[in-house]
């Protein structure tokens, strides 16, 4: 038994319906869990002696939009010893993106659970910084949703050059 | 902007900040300051947020994102070819190493068998690049702690593997060279001769650094002892590379999760044990080493394999050009992959290599389509620089440049 297939019968062992589906996809074993439980999911993983997943080695999502529920927040974890990896996911609605902050298991899920609100607009509840990080504080709208458009600069040609101009917020005095 | 305005915006700041700081710092009794963005030791466009007792630190708290350019989200406007381009100018000082993590990922998410001739190759030019960075980090760091004749020889060094990528890819930094498959085409018959020129000529210079700075008690005063993190809480970071090393851990992706079959190669991982700003130095001046002779052992290998350097999946990577004359359907394959480029399976995968800085991951998920559906790069930089402020804590301002000398930060790397 290696230590992943013992992972997912503790985690199915403790946590039953909260552990919503287990896939393989090239060698790599996802855990899709129920975000309600995300936060003891990840603190028995990290705690339990004989797992010992105490290493978040990536935090980040995506969005599915249009479906529902849209956005997936998704936990890399390493046991370091071995090492054995396994990824956790969690489905986010997008009428309601919220989901329990892990940064009290994990510190270092600190900037990274602000990035993934910064760029999705997904909020992490008890969270010690709730903060953007890379985009500036007044920015509005999240732009790695991909209802989000992406944006692009007009070619300046000497026939509509002053109409670009007008348009392009430069400082104002 | 007036005065007034000046100090309004401050003090918003410090509000919506507040839970940063100490309580002192709403007294007065300490001085908030910014560091940066511009400012030289900070290594780019790093603003430091430090609130200062007389020259102590008390907090110092990182801003970043200035260097925000939207990688993410322009690749995924991109096919998987196209938004390669955009990985060169992630982490500048390594960009073979984010060519490679980012084709490791298409490779793993399309299930494609790279040939041995091309893992050699991209093992030797990984670790190039590893000594090119660490060189461009030896002359800035040292510079940062007011040693500042070693600048401008580091760089000389970093120049002629500068050539050496100029040579196979056509560019010194922006090489693009490794592509999904293998690498962009066989490298020309003088870069074997080229890289035993440079790897017989790199070692006096280093022991010329090390003679300058290991045993330099100047150096040594102004490191040892400094920026302390131990094992314990360098995992809890989840600090990668020399950083975490230099704590003590053993742990380089290289040795536990091999990829392009690091594990044939002989090599040691150089460990330290007071996770000090000198031993984050000295492991540093170790891998350089190490780095050459894994470059040594992977020449005297491309000397003996021979063969193609990219795969035979022809919906994967492009025919040779040869063949394109004479074969319809090598034809009809340039056409399609340069036009629509390749489907990916619905599926995700994460890939992680060793960059100089530390672990370098790639979370990729595709959607059945020719763009990626999401690309994320967990840098080791931005991973890296968020125990700064415990790291800086109760240490001088002077210091601080040191520490983040120390944990060498990239900042494209940090704000992608």
């Amino acid at each position: 038994m290696t230590h992943i297939e013992k992972t997912i019968a503790a985690l199915k062992e403790k946590f039953g319906g909260n552990i919503v589906d287990v896939t393989e996809f090239r060698g790599e074993t996802t855990i899709v869990v129920d975000k309600v439980a995300i936060l003891e999911v990840v603190r028995f993983l990290k705690e339990a002696p004989d797992l010992r997943y105490t290493f978040l080695a990536n935090l980040t999502a995506f969005d599915d939009w249009p479906e529902e529920p849209r956005f997936n927040v998704v936990y890399q974890l390493r046991e370091m010893t071995l090492p054995a990896n396994i990824r956790l996911k969690c489905r986010v609605a997008g009428d309601d993106p919220q989901i329990a902050s892990v940064v009290e298991v994990f510190r270092n899920a600190n900037w990274h659970e602000r990035e993934v609100y910064d760029m999705f607009g997904v909020t992490f509840t008890g969270h010690p910084d709730h903060r953007r990080i890379l985009m500036p504080a007044d920015w509005q709208g999240h732009p790695l949703r991909k209802d989000y458009p992406l944006g692009y600069e007009e070619v300046e040609f000497t026939f509509n050059f002053k109409e670009i101009e007008k348009k392009k917020p430069y400082a104002k005095e | 902007m007036s005065a007034q305005a000046e100090t309004e915006l401050l003090d918003t700041t410090l509000d919506e900040l507040k839970h940063l700081f100490s309580p002192r710092a709403h007294s007065g009794e300490t001085v908030v300051l910014n560091m940066g963005p511009q400012h030289p030791s900070t290594h780019g466009v790093l603003r430091l947020i430090v609130e200062l007792d007389g020259e102590i630190i008390i907090n110092a708290v990182p801003d970043i994102g200035f260097l925000h350019t939207g990688v993410e989200k322009n690749m995924e406007a991109k096919t998987f070819l196209k938004a390669l381009v955009m990985t060169d100018r992630l982490d500048y000082l390594n960009n073979m190493g984010n060519n490679l993590t980012y084709c490791l990922a298409i490779e793993k998410l399309m299930d494609v068998k790279v040939p041995p001739r091309a893992q050699i190759l991209r093992v030797i030019l990984a670790e190039l690049q590893r000594i090119g960075s660490h060189l461009v980090w030896l002359g800035t760091h040292s510079t940062d702690i007011a040693s500042q004749s070693i600048l401008f020889y580091c760089f000389r060094e970093r120049e002629k593997i500068m050539d050496i990528f100029e040579m196979i890819s056509g560019q010194r930094m922006m090489t693009s060279y490794i592509r999904p498959g293998g690498v962009w085409r066989d490298v020309p018959a003088d870069f074997i001769p080229a890289v035993r020129d440079f790897l017989a000529y790199l070692p006096p210079h280093l022991d010329d650094y090390e003679a300058l700075l290991t045993n330099n008690p100047i150096w040594i005063d102004r490191t040892k002892g400094i920026g302390v993190i131990n094992a314990e809480d360098a995992l809890a970071w989840a600090l990668t590379g020399p950083s975490l090393r230099g704590s003590g851990v053993n742990f380089d992706i290289r040795k536990v999760m091999p990829y392009c079959g690091y594990e044939e190669y002989d090599f040691e991982v150089p460990l330290g044990q007071n996770g000090d700003v000198y031993d984050r130095y000295y492991i540093r001046m170790l891998e350089f080493r190490q780095s050459m002779r894994i470059v040594e052992q992977a020449l005297a290998k491309l000397e003996k394999a021979k063969g193609p350097v990219i795969t035979n999946d022809r919906k994967v990577a492009p025919p040779p050009r040869s063949e394109i004359g004479v074969s319809m359907e090598a034809l009809i394959h340039h056409f399609k992959l340069w036009t629509e480029g390749f489907n990916a399976p619905k599926g995700e995968v994460y890939v992680a290599t060793e960059s100089p800085r530390g672990e370098l991951g790639v979370f990729l998920a595709g959607n059945g389509g020719p763009k990626p559906h999401r690309v994320h790069f967990r840098t080791p930089s931005f991973v890296n620089l968020q125990p700064l402020n415990e790291m800086s804590k109760n240490h001088y301002v002077a210091d601080a440049v040191g520490i983040i000398g120390s944990i060498d930060i990239v900042l494209g790397d940090v704000d992608r």
